[in-house]
């Protein structure tokens, strides 16, 4: 149970149960929806640029905890980035979740998510959020994506 | 209770004797596929170390052989399905390639537009999509016969659903998601009573039950084998021999022809003339092997285990608090479809992983039904005879870990 308690630790059980910036944007000016079928996680991500920076991001949808918690964790991490910034960060975490060296500076509280690793049929629910939001700031139209 | 020695029938199933994560595995996933005794396994064995040659061509004794016992399998299944002639199986990769060549042979070359194929909303996707790919084909139309909260089939209006336009009635005997248990004989009977033919999915049924063709009066059924305890890969369909031997073949190639030349090729005998190219030799030699092992076992001995792990399981799950049964109807397989409040189903299936049990989680191939409930997933234990109540036991202890760590 000790891989387990590391992937379901108070951090993710915290943010999955009270998500931050569980909320829709007014005036988002990227968007994107991302899915993962096999899952039935779904979920709506939003930001709001101005010029490189990432003025606010939000999401909604539904899923498993560690999608959720993922999601809402993203969302705090970002806010406040430039879109390099932003980009630099996004590598960290999947740099984590596939067990490569990471700077941990750079990843911070994300650190919590590396514990998906151990679980390879659930990384796809981690990272379902960052694609979503790496999808919404590459396209400057609606976007779906999915992790199938 | 059941007349089984639970001890001697898991010392038949090797795989069961291992932990998972450092606890003992708890096999609950036998609606996915079950396992295989060694009975099995060791006819598969035997077979490639003695018998292997290729069936219904070589005058040398490896092949008359291999021939032998592949023929004898299908005497075996039809015996099992109670069918009135060998000629009236066809061996498939399973179910699911036994229901597109229904839909392709059968009932394509009858459809016109606007025709109508009737199935329920409980299917399978299996049982779902070649029909939707014939309806693109040819312009007919699907038609759903609806289901109930309770997770059982609502007739209701299933005589009117019954049209002069219906060219097929296709239903699966068994849910794999809830495990419900459909009247699949009267309805028969009443398509049949206005000339509509029946496709039953019997997938999930042949496992717990003695299935009777005849007595059904269904025109076909299908079924796979792994999920009765023979290999992946191979299983079977059921067709009166009458409207198999008026449809054109599935495949072409190899053993469904008499002769070919660039001319005029002529097609092979029943059951041959849908067995084309090189078949699942091993495969039928073990599906072969389960049912005689069904039978040693005895079928109503497999379904009173089964029903008697399924009513403790319920009764366990009922009296916890925040646990939803999903699918509760009067008729049931040993399937139990559940949500933990709170909990997403594939954090269930995690956590229970870690303690050794092996469930389902997600949408168990049928969408429809999940989308019913209103609901993205679902968590699924379903029970075969070898498993034991202890292993009840384990479910119940995973679920209240899982609570305990969610809370």
């Amino acid at each position: 149970m000790s891989d387990l308690r590391e992937l379901y630790q108070q951090v993710i059980m915290d943010h999955n149960k009270r998500p931050r910036n569980f909320r829709e944007i007014d005036h988002a000016n990227h968007l994107a929806h991302g899915n993962n079928p096999l899952c039935g996680d779904k979920l709506v991500v939003y930001v709001k640029l101005d010029g490189e920076v990432i003025e606010d991001v939000s999401f909604k949808g539904s899923g498993c905890a560690i999608s959720m918690a993922s999601a809402s964790l993203m969302t705090e991490a970002l806010k406040g980035k430039t879109i390099d910034e932003a980009q630099a960060i996004y590598d960290q975490v999947h740099k984590s979740m596939t067990g490569e060296e990471t700077d941990r500076n750079l990843l911070g509280k994300l650190e919590v998510l590396s514990g998906v690793k151990e679980f390879p049929a659930r990384v796809k629910c981690a990272t379902l959020s960052w694609h979503t939001v790496h999808a919404a700031i590459d396209s400057d139209h609606d976007i779906s994506i999915s992790t199938e | 209770m059941s007349n089984l020695n639970i001890n001697t029938i898991r010392a038949d199933f090797p795989i069961l004797h291992q932990e998972i994560n450092g606890f003992p595995l708890v096999y609950l996933d036998n609606a996915a596929t079950s396992q295989k005794p060694r009975q099995v396994i060791e006819a598969v064995s035997h077979y490639y170390l003695h018998d292997n040659a290729n069936i219904h061509r070589g005058v040398h004794k490896l092949s008359q052989r291999a021939t032998d016992l592949y023929e004898a399998a299908r005497a075996k299944v039809r015996q099992f399905v109670n069918a009135n002639s060998d000629k009236e199986i066809i061996f498939t990769r399973g179910a699911t390639e036994a229901i597109n060549l229904v839909a392709q042979s059968f009932v394509r070359p009858m459809l016109q537009p606007d025709d109508e194929i009737l199935i329920s909303h409980l299917e399978h996707h299996a049982n779902i999509v070649p029909w939707q790919i014939l309806c693109e084909q040819t312009g007919a139309k699907l038609k759903v016969i609806p289901m109930t909260q309770s997770g059982e089939l609502d007739l209701t209006d299933f005589d009117a659903m019954l049209t002069e336009r219906t060219r097929i009635l296709a239903v699966g005997q068994v849910s794999n998601a809830l495990g419900t248990i459909n009247p699949v004989k009267s309805m028969i009977a009443r398509a049949r009573a206005k000339n509509i033919p029946v496709l039953i999915d019997g997938a999930q049924a042949v496992p717990h039950m003695t299935v009777d063709v005849q007595d059904l009066d269904c025109d076909f059924y299908v079924f796979s084998g792994h999920k009765m305890f023979a290999p992946t890969g191979i299983g079977a369909l059921y067709g009166r021999e009458d409207l198999l031997n008026a449809m054109p073949p599935y495949q072409g190639g190899g053993d469904m022809i008499l002769s070919v030349s660039f001319e005029k090729t002529i097609y092979n005998e029943l059951p041959a003339k849908f067995e084309a190219g090189t078949p699942n030799i091993s495969g039928v030699i073990g599906l072969g092997a389960a049912i005689d092992y069904m039978w040693q076992i005895g079928i109503d001995n497999i379904a009173a285990q089964e029903h008697h792990l399924l009513d403790i399981a319920t009764r366990k799950i009922e009296a916890l608090p925040g646990v939803r049964i999903i699918g509760t109807a009067a008729e049931k397989a040993a399937v139990i479809s559940f949500m933990i409040e709170g909990v997403h189903p594939h954090d269930v299936g995690t956590i229970f992983d870690q303690q050794g049990v092996a469930i389902r989680t997600g949408h168990h191939c049928a969408q429809p039904v999940m989308e019913f409930y209103d609901i993205p997933a679902t968590a699924r234990a379903s029970f075969a005879f070898y498993n034991s109540e202890e292993e009840v036991d384990a479910l119940i202890n995973a679920i209240q870990k899982t609570q305990e760590l969610f809370a």
